[in-house]
């Protein structure tokens, strides 16, 4: 097995965290972002779909969700910036015996608000939310949800029975939304307990009634956390807007060259701005005519611009997965994405010009970014 | 009744670094004679068994050279002195998804 290398950030840095097919690289820069400095791979053979950053209580905790396909898949966490990581002897996300379901993918970790700060959300494919009150020591599975009488109409996407999204609501604690590929949204508003559809106006093309109560193929999700009525939608076809925290949905796929795609990413304060990287069709799924293109709207998805600055404009046949897009926190913002041909790019100028940091690392599926 | 199971390299930080592990008690089949080596290694269980209690997809258990797979599964007989085997198998690739 490959030796890992490892990080050695400091407060004020900035960390990529890059979850592969073959494990997972954090990569860290300072505030400049002009350098990055690589760790890993940790777990070098388990796909890693999931990782997330908890800063919540003065932590350093970095979250993990590798999925080997011999052994398994589990919760790890690193207080040292990947130097060890926790491996606990029971699995620490399983269904319960009654269920008579097995963990397929651990696909999302959210770590819960500020004022909850010992909370944590995991989604997880067979399609189900589980949750930590204890910082991670316990997880349980989320039975109001698991028991909705619409599951048994749920339908696999090609990636599996996964649900990859858990927006909380920034101004309404009770109030959490979930995506499940291919059930479309529900959402909560009290706490977990009970949930209901909420895709008015989302498409399903794949579908007789293409405008089903549920049923859609929900790409990726994103709610401003200013003006949390402000969302966007990435859709299997269809780009759209809710203003109304997401009862409703108006499409928004002007002049882009396909309004199918897996991520969409949000800025951290701006919520007319957000990006998105095209694919052609959902049989080539790679970014049309070979250019690599990210698109950013600047008037919540009246117009949208490439944003080319930087991208390989010849012979580029990329995929960017639903979490292989993110932005940082700093002003102007970083966005970063990964492909599937395992190139890592950035852009400290809100996409206008972009680096590529990395080339060669396995498929990227997972990009999420912190500021430590 | 004593028994042997081989471990993995990846199942030895679960084994206290041993390859072998040693189990005594009672067993008949397969199923019996992996609770022991749980209750000696219990970080053990989760790694070769789903929560449906079901040997993963991609590892493989031999008892005395042959795979329970093929004879029974966690019923599969097993006898005193038995060497049990567990290995992943050469199937498990990571696929892209």
């Amino acid at each position: 097995m490959p030796v890992a290398t490892h990080v050695h950030p400091k407060p004020g840095d900035i960390l990529l965290l890059v979850g592969t097919m073959k494990g997972a690289f954090i990569l860290r820069a300072g505030k400049d972002r002009a350098s990055w400095d690589l760790g890993g791979p940790y777990f070098p053979g388990s796909a890693v779909y999931a990782m997330a950053y908890d800063a919540r209580n003065g932590r350093h905790r970095i979250w993990a969700g590798p999925n080997s396909m011999h052994w398994g898949g589990l919760l790890r966490s690193s207080d040292d910036f990947g130097k060890t990581w926790t491996n606990p002897e029971e699995a620490n996300v399983k269904f319960p015996e009654a269920t008579g379901a097995a963990l397929k993918q651990i696909w999302q970790i959210t770590p819960g608000r500020a004022d909850e700060a010992d909370t944590i959300y995991c989604g997880v494919e067979p399609a189900a939310v589980f949750t930590s009150r204890d910082a991670g020591e316990t997880w349980a599975l989320n039975e109001g949800l698991w028991n909705h009488p619409q599951r048994e109409h749920w339908q696999p996407g090609g990636g599996g029975l996964c649900l990859h999204t858990i927006m909380l609501d920034p101004a309404d604690i009770d109030r959490i939304r979930i995506a499940v590929s291919t059930a479309g949204m529900y959402v909560t508003e009290d706490g977990g307990s009970t949930w209901r559809p909420s895709n008015k106006g989302v498409r399903a093309v794949f579908l007789p009634d293409q405008h089903p109560e549920f049923g859609q193929c929900v790409h990726k999700v994103v709610q401003s956390k200013q003006k949390p009525e402000r969302m966007f939608l990435q859709n299997h076809w269809g780009l759209y807007r809710s203003d109304d925290r997401g009862e409703t949905w108006t499409d928004i796929a002007n002049g882009v060259p396909s309004d199918f795609g897996f991520p969409i990413a949000m800025h951290p304060a701006q919520p007319d701005t957000a990006w998105i990287v095209p694919l052609e069709s959902d049989e080539f799924r790679c970014t049309p005519e070979g250019r690599l293109r990210v698109y950013r709207t600047r008037d919540a998805g009246a117009s949208w611009q490439a944003m080319t600055g930087g991208l390989p404009q010849e012979d580029a046949y990329e995929t960017v997965l639903r979490d292989g897009l993110t932005v940082d926190a700093l002003d102007p913002a970083g966005v970063y994405f990964g492909t599937r041909n395992g190139k890592l790019f950035a852009s400290r100028d809100e996409g206008e010009s972009w680096t590529e940091i990395l080339d060669g690392l396995p498929p990227v599926i997972s990009v999420k970014t912190a500021i430590v | 009744m004593a028994l042997t199971f081989v471990m993995p390299g990846a199942l030895r930080e679960f084994s206290g670094g041993r390859g072998e592990v040693r189990v005594g008690g009672a067993a008949h089949t397969a199923g019996e004679a992996l609770a022991l080596l749980w209750a000696e290694c219990p970080g053990a269980r989760d790694r070769v068994m789903n929560e449906r209690g079901e040997v993963r997809t991609h590892i493989n258990i031999f008892i005395d050279g042959e795979n329970i797979r093929h004879g029974g599964g966690l019923a599969a007989p097993v006898g005193d002195g038995a060497e049990i085997i567990i290995l992943p198998a050469v199937s498990g690739g990571q696929a892209p998804s």
